[in-house]
């Protein structure tokens, strides 16, 4: 019996295979045929989605969230992901009727609440990072980023300067190049010292006229204060170059030291990552895109303004400005949550989550170093990479064996193989919001996974057994892809 | 600050460290120093901070009004079932779904919404979303780009002018060259135009949108298709109100081989904006191209079903500069919400709402064009927006309009100089006859006046 | 006698098969192995002119991609329709099944820039 239990609940059937038509729910009284209004020649002869009632879609939902793992059932320590718990206040803001029911066309005046929120965000955002402005226009983080390297780009052809080469170091997101090369721009990779950074001497090497912007992040993908950073901006900027800003890790600097302080021209956020609005499975993001002065003309539109009255408005018609990076004005929503987060905090207080950020990842840091690969041991920031090298030599387990593994115990793997440069790499990045116990369990775990390791790798190596499904096949999956249901026959 | 360290914790992390506190942990060279304070508000509590967002939403009075906008953002309703779902926190914070073994639950919602977008478009296949309509046509663009290697991008004035301004700044950064094929008196793209335009053969794609941001219903007829397939053009269809999928004849009936659009309407609230969802399909010859995460359904080790994020040898993270797109945050949550909304609604209540919008703008169009001095402007075939000419500026028409709480529509001299006098109205099934009878009311006594001056 | 016995190499990790002025191509046992399962290739098509050492296409594992470099120029003459459904191959039968394309060669003097199957064994290690 108890077999045929746990089979049940294992069963996950898709939507298409549990409706009937005809078992239609009332949210809308009946319509009229669709023949009344238009001929038929323009419409559809079938629509063939399933009838289902409320309770088994609710049903069918519930079971799909209890097959989903996010930060309110475990830590999440996914480095470069910034995986924070998502205060609710945020939400229950954003979900304000004031808020949720605005049409974006509604006019200026009758929006004033929104404008508010947008500008006050923008200004704290400007005055937090060192920049001049900010526009909250791109949807995420890459989209902010390609928004700033379209900015380069206007700016240095206004110029009339012929820059075409964007200089990314090896430890980059892959972000950094895809956006490049969707501007047109080539990309020069650097690579790192053995310091994990980017060396003055190797960046003077690649410099040149052709220089248009050098895209970094500090702290960097391994976790590392890039501390040349000012000659390295120095540099740049002698060449003609501007320097950009990856506010990936933005996490790690708050109320500390600026972009803007550092020498950066451009930079964007991921304001779902240091901000606190929940990831959501992946999106829907929020990313700003911020500039130093002699860019502001050219931040897409709409940015909004103070009129000397004390309203708001928004401002479109920008001569020199990229245009716009998508249908509306900014993932308003989103604008609220990251407001939220900021009243609650103030400047004094994300000052201290970056500290706590980094406190965590270096306790877990240290902790970890008797057993586990830390290869570059000195202080980091709010995250650091461990590898598994030694340990794959010593009993072929693997990075992402010991990732599967953690999954065994209720928490989520770190990032995996990323950056590039560390083999069998683990980035690690526990977040301010967890507490000591917390990091002493994962702690715990991660040893007694290495000594599992040592004794009994075939045990880590067939993790996960605790999860709903083993490891998935995903040479089939690729090989032969079904992205879609089809009705059977 | 939602920090959960006692003074004691800290002091025990750092001497496990090994250094003294905080600000030594964080130590940067002087150079790169704060050069001035940080301008931010205090901290407050959080009854605080409810406080303050309700007297910034009561500054939000448009809410209030009787609404006739859409333009591209569509005022539905949406079952609360959906937020309740929604808002649970195993969808609302995870991340991504790398880790498949725990993301099973993501993982099929997408796998269903990709099946749903193939549903009601007639593609082969469709992506886990992208930010919205307008990046939806600016990635459907690269993909045709990079299908045939022309340098040339071909879209109807008649698709939404925002999309446009969007496909403009991205391929400003490519350096493709777009042009645009005029309307017709009908409010329709003009299909003579777009076969002369294509027989160039210097197009990646044409991009059209039905309906159109006029509100009509614009396919390629079967000349216009014949011309494009010789010219070996990819069509590109453009939605931007979902609803209208539920009526009409698919993309794919038509010919197109991308569908680039905007699924708001499916249970996303309107929200100033966004965040809202945008989605492609495509025909199978193009499935390489199309940009962001895939989820396809394979087995696990014990061969049991297992979904999981596929093909992504396509993407930023591994081609980097090679990648089909830079694309990396999708908008899961939201295509989660209109995974709900389809599967709520199934298609007799998909098929109502798309009915009742039928009626409902209709029940406009007759009301306001019954109105002495006021004509509308197109007289094709339409969903559920109409395209109002009120023979004398549209902006001081909606203003007068907005001091009798009525938000009229979009002023469409904003978009087309040549429309100024053309106010674009929208009508859902939550616009209530009373609205109607209200505005009616209201444009007679605004025309009447301008009329006696 | 070896299956690789009367190719050449490339650097790049692809052979070679000259029957006249036509070569066949494809990649050695050594590039399948190193990119795992692979799961899907992208060739230049037939009747493209292709030049020596240049880009032509790319060779997809699950989680990593390759760029494909012609060892040898000309025109593509006909490309291995079969790898479209069945990737696989050419994890299996890199020699055999598992061949890309082939072309007519423009420069037959161009198989003096390529390695014996000697000289390439030197390199293929890991």
């Amino acid at each position: 019996m108890s077999t045929q239990t746990s089979e049940r609940t294992d069963e996950s059937p898709l939507i298409f295979e549990l409706g009937q038509q005809g078992r239609a729910n009332q949210y809308v009284e009946r319509g009229k045929p669709l023949s009344t209004f238009l001929p038929a020649a323009v419409l559809r002869d079938e629509l063939p989605l399933p009838d289902n009632s409320e309770l088994d879609v609710v049903r069918h939902f519930t079971r799909l969230s209890h097959r989903t793992f996010g930060i309110d059932l475990g830590f999440y320590p996914l480095g470069s992901c910034t995986m924070k718990y998502n205060p609710r206040i945020n939400d229950a803001m954003a979900a304000k009727r004031e808020f949720a029911q605005l049409h974006p066309y509604t006019p200026d005046e009758l929006a004033q609440g929104a404008l508010q929120v947008m500008y006050e965000l923008e200004r704290s955002l400007s005055s937090l990072f060192g920049m001049a402005a900010f526009s909250l226009n791109p949807a995420a983080g890459a989209h902010a980023e390609l928004a700033a390297l379209l900015i380069a780009k206007r700016y240095f052809k206004d110029r009339g300067e012929k820059r075409d080469t964007v200089i990314v170091p090896d430890t980059a997101h892959g972000t950094n190049p895809a956006s490049a090369a969707m501007c047109g721009f080539k990309v020069v990779s650097l690579p790192s010292d053995e310091r994990g950074r980017v060396s003055v001497d190797e960046i003077r090497k690649v410099l040149g006229n052709d220089t248009a912007v050098c895209m970094m992040t500090n702290p960097n993908t391994l976790g590392l204060f890039e501390d040349h950073i000012a000659e390295i901006a120095a540099a740049v900027h002698e060449a003609g170059g501007l320097m950009y800003y990856d506010g990936a890790n933005a996490n790690a600097i708050m109320g500390n030291v600026r972009p803007g302080d550092m020498g950066f021209d451009l930079m964007h956020l991921n304001t779902h990552k240091t901000f606190t609005i929940p990831h959501g499975g992946g999106g829907a993001g929020h990313g700003p895109v911020g500039v130093a002065a002699h860019l502001v003309d050219y931040l897409p539109t709409p940015v909004v303004l103070a009129t000397a009255d004390g309203t708001y408005r928004l401002e479109f018609d920008r001569a020199k400005s990229i245009g716009p990076m998508r249908s509306f004005w900014s993932n308003f929503a989103h604008a609220v949550r990251a407001l939220s987060y900021i009243y609650a905090n103030g400047a004094e207080g994300l000052k201290r989550v970056s500290q706590l950020a980094v406190l965590n990842a270096n306790y877990i840091r240290v902790k970890v170093a008797p057993f586990l690969e830390t290869p570059y041991p000195e202080i980091c920031r709010h995250e650091f990479v461990a590898s598994a090298q030694e340990l794959k030599k010593q009993t072929g387990v693997k990075a992402l064996d010991i990732a599967k593994a953690l999954l065994d115990h209720g928490m989520m793997a770190p990032t995996m193989y990323f950056p590039l440069i560390v083999p069998e790499c683990l980035m690690i990045e526990p977040t301010e919001t967890e507490s000591k116990e917390t990091l002493d369990r994962f702690i715990e775990i991660l040893r007694e996974i290495v000594e599992t390791a040592k004794t009994d790798p075939e045990k880590i190596t067939s993790a996960p057994v605790t999860t709903v499904v083993g490891r998935v096949d995903e040479t089939r999956a690729a090989r032969q892809p079904d992205l879609r249901w089809k009705r059977p026959g | 600050m939602y920090t959960p360290h006692t003074d004691r914790d800290i002091r025990a992390m750092l001497d496990a460290i090994g250094v003294g506190s905080l600000e030594e942990l964080l130590k940067v060279p002087e150079t790169v120093a704060l050069k001035s304070a940080i301008d931010v508000v205090h901290a407050l509590p959080e009854y605080q901070i409810a406080r303050r967002f309700d007297a910034l939403g009561a500054k939000n009075r448009g809410v209030d009004y009787a609404s006739f906008l859409g333009a591209g953002a569509y005022r539905h309703y949406i079952p609360p079932a959906i937020a309740a779902l929604a808002m649970r926190g195993e969808f609302l914070t995870a991340y991504t779904p790398y880790q498949a073994e725990v993301s099973q639950g993501y993982l099929q919602a997408i796998y269903e919404w990709q099946t749903y977008i193939c549903l009601l478009t007639g593609m082969d296949v469709a992506n886990a979303s992208v930010y919205d309509g307008a990046t939806a046509l600016a990635e459907a663009a690269i993909m045709a780009l990079n299908a045939n290697g022309r340098k040339k991008i071909l879209a109807s004035r008649a698709v939404d002018p925002n999309y446009r301004a969007v496909l403009r700044t991205y391929c400003d950064g490519l350096d493709v060259e777009i042009d645009e094929i005029a309307y017709t008196p009908e409010g329709t793209t003009d299909m003579a135009w777009l076969r002369d335009a294509v027989a160039s053969k210097e197009y990646a794609a044409v991009a059209v949108a039905s309906p159109n941001f006029f509100g009509n219903i614009d396919m390629l007829d079967s000349a216009a298709l014949a011309a494009v397939n010789a010219s070996e053009t990819v069509p590109i269809a453009v939605v931007t109100e979902a609803i209208s999928m539920a009526a009409l004849a698919s993309a794919a009936s038509w010919g197109a081989q991308i569908v680039a659009g905007e699924a708001q309407s499916f249970g996303v609230p309107l929200a100033y904006g966004g965040p809202y969802v945008g989605f492609i399909a495509s025909t199978a010859q193009h499935m390489r191209r199309i940009p962001g995460r895939l989820v396809g359904k394979s087995v696990d080790t014990h061969g049991k079903t297992a979904y999981v994020l596929t093909l992504q040898a396509r993407e930023q993270h591994i081609r980097r500069e090679r990648a089909t797109s830079n694309i990396c945050t999708n908008q899961a949550h939201c295509a989660l919400i209109a995974t709900m909304y389809l599967e709520l609604m199934g298609q007799t209540g998909l098929r109502d709402v798309a009915s009742l919008n039928l009626e409902r703008s209709r029940e406009l169009a007759t009301a306001v064009s019954q109105l002495g001095g006021i004509d509308l402007k197109f007289n094709a075939p339409f969903f559920n927006e109409i395209v109002v000419d009120v023979h004398r500026p549209a902006a001081g028409v909606l203003a007068e309009l907005q001091e009798r709480k009525i938000l009229g529509g979009v002023d469409l001299g904003r978009f087309y100089p040549e429309l100024d006098a053309c106010i674009l109205m929208n009508a859902t099934e939550l616009t209530t006859t009373a609205d109607i009878t209200a505005l009616a009311k209201a444009l007679s006594e605004v025309v009447h006046v301008h009329a006696n001056v | 006698m070896s299956q690789t016995d009367n190719l050449l190499f490339s650097k790049e990790h692809e052979w070679v098969k000259i029957d006249g002025d036509v070569a066949t191509v494809g990649i050695t046992d050594y590039a399948q192995h190193s990119l795992g399962d692979i799961v899907y290739v992208e060739l230049p098509r037939a009747g493209k002119q292709i030049d020596q050492f240049s880009n032509i296409g790319v060779v997809e594992s699950v989680k990593a991609v390759s760029d494909l470099f012609t060892p040898i120029g000309g025109e593509v003459t006909e490309i291995n329709g079969a790898l479209e459904a069945d990737p696989a191959a050419l994890n299996r039968d890199p020699y055999g099944n598992g061949w890309l394309f082939k072309v007519r060669m423009n420069d037959v003097d161009q198989k003096n820039n390529l390695l014996s199957p000697a000289d390439y064994e030197k390199i293929a290690v890991d």
